[in-house]
């Protein structure tokens, strides 16, 4: 995922391309996408956007359903462009085609990346129709669900300017009926209007026609002034499905036929299967193949219970590929060497950078965070099917369904066409169903392939998924810091481990005058990958606990602190104060509870939490609440947005309390959520978030609520014990006071 | 071994060995697969049913366990009209990706029915099910609504 994301950005940069595309397509695609993906009595009028004869608009979704409400979110978006009835829309997942790969998904990461808003595009390059972000998506095979990016690209880039050429075209269709100018025409409740007659059309009957003029790349957006769906908490459309039992995951394939599969997968990292001796599990009822892989033994039986039994009972060696000495330990003490270098190449400085800090005592400090699991619910499982005429058919979890296709057809020996992809939903995802992360699809189709013409669904078991995971990666970030005579940092020095290059996540938004940072690269064999935020789930926790250590340095207030080095960022402060009055900063507390305040701005949105935490005198945690204000500049759904940002404390708040992947002897220890805990009802503490609402563009809403947790919480801890947490979880250490 | 079972009030027969987990067989032999595998060990609550009435983990519950008793999935409530702990999750907009929600919803379920104002105390003591989407405030403020339309009655 990160590798393909910054292939193809530097690729775009380096061409010195500017990418300008509407994701509109000419008309030849269009009819193309008719054929693939309408209905009788329906037709495509623009990229994603359908309209049938009985008025219903379906908008259909280059991304997965995880549980994050995206779909509601850009139907929203779409319904609002187009002026169509809230109740006559509906949402439908795009199909895993070259066709529907997500150009605007592209397009967004290259803008940002350039800095640039759509606004900002020269005109003369709006016109592109078949533009270079589709190409690239195509290309790159994309439809990726990830980045906090589903509004601020698919929608904002995508859908609502798919709409609005729609809501064009249907416009045109009625003035040429009544031979009235455009401009007398508006749409409203799924009706083109004309306005001096009162005469209306309903979308239905004017749908045919409109799919006949070719969409506009450049149509009209509705002001936001204007806005009557956009910014409104309607009912999520996913939710009723999800109350009864109805939604069917990946996991809930029934394919006639079908057999169920069971892997155990080499325990010590990287390690290969280098005998199987199946005479051990002769007796297990129900065996119908053993697949003997790379670095995994399968066990085919025709009922899941008894393929898990006997790939637990069955007996096997497996290589230790070099890794056996490898632990959590030992890969703490290589970052602590590399840290420990005097060559660490500083990457980007500010000012003087490092040198401001010469022949001066710095404030030096040194955090960590550990290895995480996902562990979303639904633990990784794909079914898979290898037809006599040689193709295949998959039905998945992922969170690229076109990335899924063209993986399973690489793996198969196959061409994209030979595959037939169905993308499930997730119950959840958090990153670990990203392309790079697809060891169960792998191991599926090699299964798949084994036992060609029988459908198998291969589930990992609790232990395998979190034992098999891509984790959170485990880093060591060192500070180094001096003060101006009334206490604001005169210098900044930031130094940590890396899997895979400099995060410009560590950057510091605070004005400090001389700052630099550099990342130090430490090999390790153990599977990494995006986790719900990402890079900002280590610097946020990193760079928020060094402000506050600074701040009592200072001596000063860590409110007030971070207010001194905001001056000229009013959103932020803006944020903060919204967070810290409705939290009560500064009002008097029950004995042995104390506040603490993180601020983080990531994917667009900025976040400030305020945790309010009791640490009693036998040195128990509890955290009580937690204020959050929060600047997107426009929540789509501002219940759904709401409700991410709740979710992401709460999964951030697992990680801060407990979330500790080790490894001895090259091996992860962690079994199941007896020894991976995760916060419960009882542990979660009251949630109240705010919204702000500002001019800014829509900003994501999935991961920026996770990485302000863990030093709110920290920083809390610290203000009632004393007691300052710098490594990750909270539970490895003793909290009694004075300790 | 031919085992008897009734499942939502239907009588239902089915082959498999005494020890064969009841959450297979529910979500493999009878195809209702609203009920989720999560664990495996009886620790995430996932895979929550209701037998007579009670909630237990089907997990680790085997199949020769609930001969003569009367099981109930996600799929045998609500199904005239929403459950009222179903209408709540709905208004309450609780589930994100949903897949924990079916045995959330047998849960508490089971407990409002033997307690229908729990404390936050309780219900906390009581549903110790995981969600990872952390939808749990959504869930206290669901109950709290049914608990006080409870207390009504």
């Amino acid at each position: 995922m990160i590798s393909r994301r910054r292939v193809l950005l530097g690729g775009a940069a380096a061409a010195g391309t500017l990418i300008v595309g509407y994701a509109l397509w000419p008309s030849g695609r269009i009819r193309r996408a008719d054929r693939l993906a309408a209905k009788t009595g329906e037709r495509f009028l623009a990229y994603w956007i359908k309209i049938a004869d009985d008025d219903i608009v379906t908008v259909v979704i280059p991304h997965c359903d995880m549980g994050t409400g995206i779909f509601t979110a850009l139907l929203q978006m779409a319904a609002e462009e187009l002026g169509a009835d809230w109740d006559k829309t509906r949402a439908e997942t795009a199909p895993p085609d070259p066709l529907f790969a997500n150009g605007a998904l592209v397009e967004g990461f290259a803008l940002g990346q350039a800095g640039m808003t759509r606004d900002s595009v020269p005109a003369f390059l709006q016109g592109s129709v078949f533009a270079a972000g589709n190409r690239l998506a195509q290309f790159m095979d994309i439809q990726v669900t990830g980045g906090s990016s589903a509004v601020r690209t698919t929608g904002v880039y995508g859908v609502r300017i798919a709409a609005a050429a729609a809501r064009e075209m249907l416009i045109a269709a009625a003035a040429d009926r009544l031979k009235a100018p455009l401009k007398a025409f508006h749409s409203e409740g799924s009706r083109v209007i004309h306005k001096p007659s009162g005469q209306s059309f309903r979308f239905g009957e004017l749908a045919a026609a409109a799919s006949r003029y070719s969409p506009s790349s450049h149509p009209a957006l509705k002001p936001r002034s204007e806005y009557t769906l956009v910014g409104k908490a309607i009912p999520r459309i996913d939710i009723p499905a999800k109350v009864n039992g109805a939604t069917q995951y990946g996991i809930d394939v029934q394919v006639p036929g079908m057999q169920y599969a069971a892997i155990k997968i080499s325990p010590i990292v990287g390690g290969k299967l280098i005998s199987v001796n199946e005479a051990s599990i002769a007796g297990n009822p129900g065996i119908e193949k053993i697949i003997k892989l790379d670095d995994a033994v399968i066990v085919v039986a025709d009922r899941f219970w008894r393929a898990q039994r006997a790939a637990e009972a069955l007996k096997t060696v497996f290589g230790d590929a070099g890794n056996a000495a490898v632990s959590s330990d030992s890969i703490r003490e290589q970052q602590l060497k590399a840290l420990n270098q005097d060559s660490i190449k500083h990457e980007f400085s500010l000012g003087k950078g490092a040198k401001a800090l010469q022949n001066q005592a710095a404030i030096e400090r040194l955090y960590q965070v550990p290895y995480l699991a996902h562990a979303a619910m639904e633990p990784v499982n794909a079914t898979a099917l290898r037809k006599a005429d040689g193709t295949l058919e998959v039905w998945a979890g992922s969170q690229d369904g076109l990335g899924a296709r063209a993986f399973c057809a690489k793996t198969a020996g196959l061409h994209l066409e030979q595959v037939i992809f169905h993308l499930m939903p997730s119950g959840g995802a958090f990153g670990r169903r990203l392309p790079g992360l697809w060891n169960f699809l792998a191991y599926a189709v090699q299964a798949a392939m084994a036992l060609p013409g029988t459908p198998v669904k291969l589930i990992f078991t609790r232990e395998q998924d979190l034992r098999h995971d891509y984790y959170r990666p485990n880093v060591s970030s060192r500070f180094k810091a001096t003060l101006n005579a009334d206490g604001t940092p005169a210098a900044w020095v930031n130094e940590y481990t890396t899997d895979n290059g400099s995060n410009a996540e560590a950057h510091i938004v605070y004005e400090v005058p001389n700052q630099a940072y550099g990342a130090v690269k430490v090999a390790t064999p153990v599977p990494v990958g995006p986790w719900r935020s990402v890079e900002f789930s280590w610097h946020g926790f990193f760079v928020e606990s060094f402000i506050d250590e600074l701040a009592h340095e200072a001596k000063a207030d860590p409110l007030e602190y971070r207010r001194a080095l905001l001056r000229h960022k009013p959103r932020h402060l803006a944020a903060l104060e919204l967070a810290a009055t409705k939290a009560g900063w500064g009002a008097p507390l029950a004995p042995a509870r104390a506040r603490g305040i993180a601020m983080v701005e990531c994917f667009g949105t900025i976040v400030v939490h305020v945790a309010e935490v009791e640490v009693s005198d036998d040195g128990a945690l509890k955290v009580h609440r937690i204020t959050s204000a929060v600047d997107c500049g426009l929540a789509v759904n501002p219940d759904g947005f709401k409700a991410q940002i709740e979710g992401a404390i709460v999964f951030g708040l697992s990680a801060a309390l407990y979330g500790e992947i080790t490894l001895s002897k090259g091996a992860v220890e962690q079994q199941n959520f007896p020894n991976y805990p995760v916060v419960r009802l009882k542990d979660c503490p009251a949630i109240e978030v705010h919204i702000i609402e500002s001019d800014a563009p829509f900003g994501g809403g999935g991961e920026p609520g996770t990485p302000p947790v863990a030093p709110a919480v920290t920083n809390a801890i610290f203000a009632a014990a004393g007691i300052r947490i710098r490594e990750l979880p909270i539970n490895k250490h003793a909290l009694k006071r004075g300790a | 071994m031919q085992i008897q079972l009734n499942v939502n009030g239907h009588p239902r027969q089915v082959d498999v060995e005494a020890d064969a987990p009841l959450l297979w067989v529910i979500r493999d032999e009878l195809n209702l697969t609203g009920t989720k595998f999560g664990c495996g060990v009886g620790a995430c609550g996932a895979c929550t049913v209701h037998v007579n009435g009670k909630p237990v983990r089907s997990c680790v519950l085997p199949v020769s366990a609930v001969v003569d008793t009367q099981v109930t999935t996600i799929e045998g409530i609500g199904t005239e009209a929403l459950s009222a702990v179903q209408a709540a999750w709905i208004l309450h907009q609780v589930p994100q990706c949903g897949y924990c929600q079916s045995g959330v919803i047998m849960a508490v379920s089971a407990l409002l029915a033997s307690n229908p104002t729990p404390t936050e105390e309780e219900l906390g003591a009581v549903i110790t099910n995981i969600c990872r989407c952390g939808t749990y405030t959504r869930m206290r403020a669901a109950v709290s609504s049914l608990a006080a339309n409870g207390a009504r009655k």
